[in-house]
């Protein structure tokens, strides 16, 4: 037995060079208690499949790539619909998310998070829904009524208890946290009701007073305009979707499982988890719209895009805000938008266009650098 | 203000107590003659608007008023219209038939039949085939057909070859056709009728096979007999018009119709001018094809330039006769000379040529079963009976189960029930169809019941398998004929700007290689072909270049040198670019742009 795991090691280690680390692995885990010529037989197999699974040298997988995600596309055009869901918020779907996500939009028109939680707190549904609770952004005016006295130029502040209690917050606190909010102390607190006298001369500064007032957040997350709790789909538990998205002081609170908050919001995984997040959120936001159309796109187009979108460091939109507008050559861009602005900077700086690219090719009329166009013929001596 | 407002035309006009008096009153007043027929009103009870209108534009219908249960028109009155003692306007006039608009028709409660008359009935149609429009009731038997059908056929009723005018001789159309032989369908509508579809037919009544032969009528296409042809089913005659016009140009120069001098600028060669005769204009009957003159004009000429003599314009007018088109043939039919609104003389020169079906010509029945011609068999290759009828035009039944059309398959067996003695159908949308009289005229002839036959082979006299379908039923030849549509080319013009071949038929233009076509050939790393695509067999050319500074250099021919005439020097080297992108170079040294070409050897 034991000589077998030796021979078997030293088996995989001509592959270790050929193949992907979890490849070998998995052909380790997979073949155990096999002899050895059978495992021979099976990595030279799997070599040779993987082989054959490699892009060759000078394939145009760009276009490629394009096409394959924009045949499905057209057809996608016709058949977004829109559902009335009840828990279910209502996403984007189809074409236009999509366009948003290569787009990569300041916000996305419905930014959704989801928010799964340890997993002790996930099973008890009441602590979930407390949970939930405590970060929705609530402003003042669903726990207040504001009067406003012009008389005497004040604003009565008058909490509501009963929702005060059902978000678990003492009035003490409200009171401490509104004076915070707008820097101002209360004049007065008669039972529920604060008393606010800002001092202002004119009716219009009060009014804007009142609307700071307003305004103010006495709990939960900015953004989060609503949190509903959904059951996990394997059944173990429950978890939180959200209306809105704040990655970033989501994650600093305690109890939820940091590793599996997902925001739709690729931007905002840029800013918070760095260019690597930002990728796969790409990945996973463009293949879950081709999923959910019932598109059959092979995944490794979409990486690419995410790929060519993120590949400065810093995910930028395809277009002319971004890849195509940044192109190194001067009449790729000056063919794709904005023709004469690009030829008159790279006159006045003085490019030159090395002619590396598909486009600049053609417009010259010379061969393309892929395919056939990608080898040369070289003579010895 | 309170109560319903009221809208005249969707204009706020007022207010109104009793929205619902007020709607019946406009009625009764409109019914009694007090009002304008053409006034239509209704009342919105959701949004509490009585909403009037008398403008131009409205699509309306007319149907019978219905009183308590009972419609106004009776026995009595149809008595009077059959005797002739009143009409149509008459019963407009009494309020008995009145006309509603897509409005007030809402606020209608119409009934279909007498039968289910009830007294909360407003109105009873007069028939239910008027539901559908002018067009459509024209297509028999509608309501055994799917909607999409019927709404192609009522399409492809208007593209039908037929007599469209009667006057059509002394008519200059730029384009019109004329079926040689129309002929009435068998089976026809009441609204046909009604219109007089029947005097200017579009179509023929064809026998009609259903049944695959030799693959040729695969995808909707048709077989036609050729003997058919022969004999004139499906002919027309295609009529094209050319006009010129004799303009005046500022400056008291004007364009000549005439036969152009010989020394002219642009002058087209004798040859070009066999048809046309001394006045510059073609002549009746006589053969023309693409290219040739049919009428003779010149222009003066284009710029202005300083006249040292008199003679000298003479000699610079340009040529400018109006010429046949390319790949077209025919006979000059007639030749109009008149005058044109701004005064000036105007000719047109109509040419005529005669259309044989032949293979992609476009054929359509009434029930939107359209298709082309995919062979012409000659007639003792066609299936036949046993009485020796061959069918006109073999049709695929791939192309029914899918599309619905039973009333295609329906007018097959009733157009061929017909035509034994001749005799005319009806049938109108919604009517009821006698399917036993039918089945009695087929069987007193010997036929089967069902419209089956059997039919032997043509070629072998083998008897076919299964029986199939026969009949008659008329066919419409669309305008959509391949002579006017086939188009090829291999070399031939280019733009003068771009050097790139001519776009469409007109011009004998190239097919467009764009650019998704462009991504396709890079998506399988085709380069080379691109290039071939893009390159070789468009706007080729060989420039020369200057290596020292990347200008594009000369050939002078005469002095035998090439060099560079910004930098002067003599190491110039031909590359070989796209015209497009020499152009694209001139235009960016044209804003300001210098672009300058660096060279280097091929690696």
């Amino acid at each position: 037995m034991k000589v077998m795991i030796t021979t078997n090691a030293t088996l995989f280690k001509k592959y270790r060079d050929k193949l992907p680390e979890s490849i070998v692995e998995e052909l380790e885990e997979k073949t155990k208690g096999m002899n050895a010529k059978d495992i021979k037989r099976i990595a030279e197999q799997v070599l040779a499949e993987y082989i054959a699974n490699q892009i060759q040298p000078g394939e145009a997988v760009g276009t490629i790539a394009a096409q394959s995600i924009g045949e499905p596309g057209t057809q996608m055009t016709m058949r977004t619909f829109h559902y009335a869901g009840v828990a279910e918020l209502a996403v984007p779907q189809g074409l236009p998310r999509l366009i948003e996500i290569v787009d990569l939009r300041r916000k996305p028109s419905m930014p959704i998070m989801e928010i799964h939680l340890e997993p002790e707190l996930r099973a008890d549904k009441e602590r979930v829904i407390e949970f939930a609770e405590k970060i929705e952004d609530v402003s003042l005016t669903e726990f207040a009524t504001i009067e406003e006295n012009f008389e005497d130029k004040e604003i009565n502040v008058i909490l509501k208890e009963d929702v005060l209690v059902e978000h678990g917050i003492k009035l003490e606190d409200a009171v401490r946290k509104l004076e915070k909010e707008v820097r101002r102390k209360a004049k007065k607190v008669e039972g529920n009701t604060i008393i606010f006298k800002p001092g202002f001369a004119t009716l219009s500064s009060l009014r804007r007073f009142t609307e700071r007032i307003l305004e103010t957040r006495l709990c939960g997350i900015k953004d989060i305009k609503k949190a509903v709790v959904l059951q996990e789909p394997d059944g173990s538990g429950w978890f939180i979707k959200t209306d809105g998205t704040n990655l970033k002081d989501i994650l600093k609170l305690d109890g939820i499982d940091a590793s599996r908050v997902i925001s739709n919001d690729i931007r905002e995984i840029y800013e918070t988890l760095g260019v690597e997040a930002a990728r796969n959120a790409i990945i996973k936001e463009a293949k879950e719209v081709l999923d959910t159309q019932g598109l059959k796109v092979n995944p490794r187009h979409v990486m690419l895009v995410a790929d060519v979108m993120c590949y400065k460091g810093e995910p930028e939109p395809i277009g002319r805000q971004g890849i195509s507008g940044s192109k190194s050559s001067v009449l790729a861009r000056a063919a794709f938008e904005e023709t004469v602005k690009h030829l008159h900077t790279a006159s006045i700086r003085g490019h030159e266009d090395k002619l590396k690219g598909v486009t600049e090719n053609i417009i010259v009329g010379q061969p393309v650098p892929v395919g056939t166009g990608r080898v040369k013929l070289g003579m010895k001596g | 203000m309170k109560g319903s407002s009221v809208y005249l035309n969707g204009k706020l006009i007022g207010f109104h107590q009793k929205p619902g008096e007020l709607v019946e009153a406009l009625k009764t007043k409109r019914r009694k003659g007090e009002l304008p027929q053409e006034l239509n009103v209704c009342y919105y009870s959701d949004m509490d608007e009585v909403y009037i209108n008398t403008d131009a534009g409205r699509a309306r219908r007319p149907v019978i008023v219905v009183e308590n249960g009972k419609p106004k028109l009776t026995e009595e009155h149809i008595e009077k219209i059959k005797k002739g003692e009143i009409g149509w306007n008459d019963l407009v006039e009494q309020g008995i038939v009145e006309y509603l608009d897509a409005e007030e028709e809402e606020m209608s409660y119409i009934a279909i039949t007498e039968e289910e008359l009830t007294p909360e009935h407003t109105h009873i149609e007069i028939h239910p085939s008027l539901i559908l429009g002018s067009v459509a009731s024209v297509a028999p038997m509608p309501h055994h057909n799917s909607s999409p059908r019927v709404t192609m056929a009522s399409a492809m009723l208007k593209q039908a070859l037929g007599i469209y005018q009667s006057n059509f001789m002394q008519r200059m159309d730029t384009q019109s056709h004329i079926l040689h032989y129309p002929q009435k369908p068998m089976v026809s509508t009441m609204q046909s009728r009604v219109v007089g579809l029947p005097r200017r037919p579009a179509g023929q009544n064809v026998v009609i096979a259903i049944m695959p032969f030799e693959g040729y009528n695969m995808e909707d296409a048709i077989v036609l007999n050729k003997a058919s042809i022969e004999r004139g089913l499906m002919r027309s005659e295609f009529y094209r018009t050319y006009s010129a016009e004799e303009i005046r140009y500022p400056g008291g120069q004007k364009d000549r119709l005439e036969l152009p001098n010989p020394e002219i600028q642009g002058y087209r060669g004798d040859e070009a001018y066999r048809c046309i005769g001394e006045d510059g204009i073609a002549i009746p009957e006589t053969y023309v094809e693409g290219g040739d003159v049919l009428i003779g004009r010149t222009s003066p000429p284009r710029f202005l330039e300083e006249v040292t003599e008199l003679s000298m314009m003479e000699e610079k007018r340009r040529e400018n006769s109006i010429i046949m088109r390319h790949r077209e043939e025919g006979v000059v039919d007639s030749v109009m000379i008149t005058e044109a609104p701004t005064g000036n003389k105007l000719i047109k020169v109509r040419v005529r040529s005669q259309k044989i079906p032949e293979i992609g010509d476009k054929f359509a029945s009434r029930h939107g079963q359209k298709g082309v011609v995919g062979m012409i068999v000659p007639q003792h290759d066609m299936p036949f009976n046993e009485d020796g009828i061959t069918p006109d035009l073999i049709m695929n039944p791939h192309a029914v189960p899918s599309r619905m059309t039973i009333g295609h398959i329906l007018e097959v067996i009733c157009g061929k029930a017909h035509s034994f003695k001749g005799t005319e159908m009806d049938a109108t949308a919604f009517e009821p169809i006698d399917y036993g009289g039918i089945k009695e005229m087929l069987l007193k002839r010997g036929f089967r019941a069902d419209g089956k036959e059997v039919l032997y082979n043509g070629k072998t006299g083998e008897r076919i398998e299964a029986e199939i379908f026969t009949g008659v039923i008329y066919y419409q030849k669309l305008k959509h004929l391949v002579s006017n549509k086939i188009h090829a080319r291999s070399r031939g013009p280019v733009q003068i700007l771009t050097r790139q071949p001519t776009e469409g038929r007109a011009r004998e233009g190239g097919l467009r290689f764009g650019e998704m076509e462009r991504d396709t050939l890079i998506g399988h790393g085709a380069s080379m072909v691109l290039v071939e695509r893009l390159l070789k067999e468009s706007d080729v050319i060989e420039q020369l270049i200057c290596e020292d500074c990347g200008e594009v250099a000369i050939d002078d021919q005469i002095r035998k040198k090439k060099y560079c005439p910004v930098c002067g020097s003599t190491r110039v080297t031909p590359v070989e670019m796209s015209y497009a992108f020499k152009l694209l170079l001139d235009e960016m040294k044209a804003s300001c742009i210098k672009p300058k070409l660096v060279l280097k050897d091929k690696a």
